[in-house]
């Protein structure tokens, strides 16, 4: 299956196989989306999902907390963690 | 004001105000800190008592090593089973190396840390007994009687964990490394001390000026306080006019010099080349970045300066190119040397790229790249290479990296769709 996920800060849209992360496909297109632990830890790669929010995994009970730790609103999400299952456009916040 | 003070001649705690005492320690002999600081004055770890009609509160402790200060320092005001509260504003063990011994003689006090902190002091007090504690954010509050204590959660300056505490009816803000300063002095407060200004400043530098964003943010919820003393865990207590300590900060989070281009985007190329290949190169992405609107772009030979006022205008400049030649598989030190300052600033979400000349192998560039993505630039434009001399052809190939670098800056790229296997 494919999707499509798209990157605003640079204007780039990749054709993935269904269930990459974000984070395998954003540092190859150079995005401004920026990492740090890369294990769902530190929040660093927190990103806004501009569209497409609904075609991304659940997130998991570890990466809800993190997300919750850095008040977080529902439009955002952690690059290392979400997967891409359909079309997806994302910024670096 | 006090007639002499000296935190030498004894162990004793020294008052602050009327319910707060210093019960820190001293560290004259201390060169370097953190591997990255020295210090020509030693230090000091700062920890504060106070005492409010319902209970003690202990803000911040010291330096395992100096444990013993700090607790005969404590035992001259308070007695353990009075600790109602502990603050911790950071985690750094400089500043928690005496709290399993503290806890162990105040079982009943209540720890305060931020809410970033909780792992963290899980990962710092790994053998200790399940530890129990208070996560805090600004604006949440723990009262004492008669005395008050509100958080400002003043993340990254300089761990993600930092915290100010501000005592409300006193006017003393508990800044913890924020206004700080490797300087030891043993009259303690600012009015009193030699000139610690170099140290304060080169502390900024070192500590805090890498992030710069979190230092704007922390002065908005700083700056409207009403201060009396600014209590902070090393160096100083900066008792007389607080606020200037305050507005240095602003002054060194804002940019110096005003730079002319108004809103245009600024792109700096920096390059090195030894025979005038590379150079080639940097002058053809120069005339190329030129063409888009909006975009000024500034050209340096890296042979021709030093490395930190370059450093200077990176922090000030929305991106950055890096021309190097491959020599002897990597590229040159001097680029290096410039990638390795840049700690130093703040780089995330600034445009990078790279370019250069090479014989045979050319690794410069990849390793440019990924540096630059390591200091979390974003790399969008492929980089690129030419192979010795640059033909006519590839000369018109730099300048049309530096118009993709150009529209890049401005937001005007063309919409672009790929495949992920055609990805390297
Ligand atoms: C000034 C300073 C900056 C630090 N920056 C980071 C950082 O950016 N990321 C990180 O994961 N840890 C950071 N740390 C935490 C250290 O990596 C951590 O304290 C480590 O345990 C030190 O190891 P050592 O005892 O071998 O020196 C920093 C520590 C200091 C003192
Ligand atoms: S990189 Fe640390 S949470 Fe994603
Ligand atoms: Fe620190
Ligand atoms: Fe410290």
């Amino acid at each position: 299956m494919k999707a499509q996920l798209t990157f605003a800060d640079i204007d780039v849209s990749v054709n993935v196989p269904a269930g990459i992360r974000v984070i395998d496909v954003s540092e190859k297109v150079g995005s401004g989306i920026v990492y740090g632990c890369r294990e769902g830890d530190c929040g660093t790669c927190m990103m806004e999902v501009l569209e497409g929010m609904e075609n991304l995994n659940t997130p998991s009970v570890l990466e809800d907390k993190i997300l919750r730790e850095n008040m977080a609103g529902k439009r955002f999400r952690l690059a290392c963690q979400a997967q891409v299952i359909g079309d997806v456009t994302v910024n670096p916040i | 004001m006090d007639a002499v003070i000296n935190a030498a001649t004894n162990r004793e705690a020294i008052q602050v105000a009327e319910r707060v005492h210093w019960v820190g320690a001293l560290d004259p002999q201390l060169r370097t800190f953190d591997l990255i600081l020295q210090t020509a004055n030693g230090t000091t770890y700062n920890a504060y008592l106070l005492r409010g009609s319902e209970g003690v509160a202990v803000i911040d402790t010291v330096k395992e090593e100096f444990a013993d200060e700090f607790f005969t320092r404590l035992e001259s005001v308070a007695d353990y089973s009075e600790i109602k509260v502990i603050v911790l504003n950071h985690l750094e063990p400089d500043h928690t190396g005496a709290l399993p011994t503290l806890l162990q003689r105040a079982p009943q006090a209540q720890v305060y840390i931020s809410y970033k902190a909780p792992k963290m002091l899980k990962a710092l007090l790994k053998d200790e007994q399940t530890l129990q504690f208070n996560p805090v954010n600004t604006g949440d509050e723990i009262s004492l009687g008669d005395r008050t204590l509100r958080f400002i959660h003043t993340p990254y300056l300089h761990w993600p964990d930092t915290q100010c505490a501000y005592l409300p009816e006193d006017y003393i803000l508990f800044s913890g490394d924020v206004f700080g300063c490797h300087f030891c002095d043993t009259r303690l407060f600012n009015d009193l001390c030699g000139d610690f200004r170099f140290s304060f400043e080169y502390y900024y530098a070192h500590i805090m000026r890498p992030f710069r964003k979190y230092v704007l943010e922390a002065l908005q919820h700083i700056e409207p306080l009403e201060l009396e003393i600014i209590a902070p865990s090393h160096g100083p207590i900066l008792r007389d006019r607080p606020n200037s300590y305050v507005q240095r900060f602003r002054e060194l989070a804002t940019s110096k010099l005003p730079i002319e281009q108004g809103s245009d985007k600024t792109l700096l190329i920096f390059y090195l080349s030894s025979y005038g290949n590379t150079a080639k190169m940097a002058q053809a992405v120069c005339s190329g970045a030129e063409t888009v609107a909006n975009v000024r772009v500034s050209l340096y030979d890296l042979a021709g300066g030093e490395v930190e006022p370059f450093v200077n205008l990176v922090e000030e400049a929305d991106g950055i190119a890096l021309g190097s030649p491959t020599i002897n598989g990597d590229a040159t030190k001097p680029i290096w040397d410039l990638l390795s300052s840049m700690v130093m600033i703040e780089t995330q979400g600034k445009l990078g790229a790279a370019f250069g000349s090479y014989g045979w192998s050319g690794e410069a560039v990849d390793m440019l790249e990924s540096r630059l993505r390591g200091l979390k630039f974003k790399v969008p434009v492929p980089g690129f290479r030419v192979k010795l001399i640059p033909t006519e052809e590839e000369l018109q190939q730099c300048h049309d990296f530096g118009v993709q670098l150009g529209k890049v800056l401005t937001g005007k790229t063309t919409h672009k769709v790929i495949d992920f296997e055609d990805l390297v």
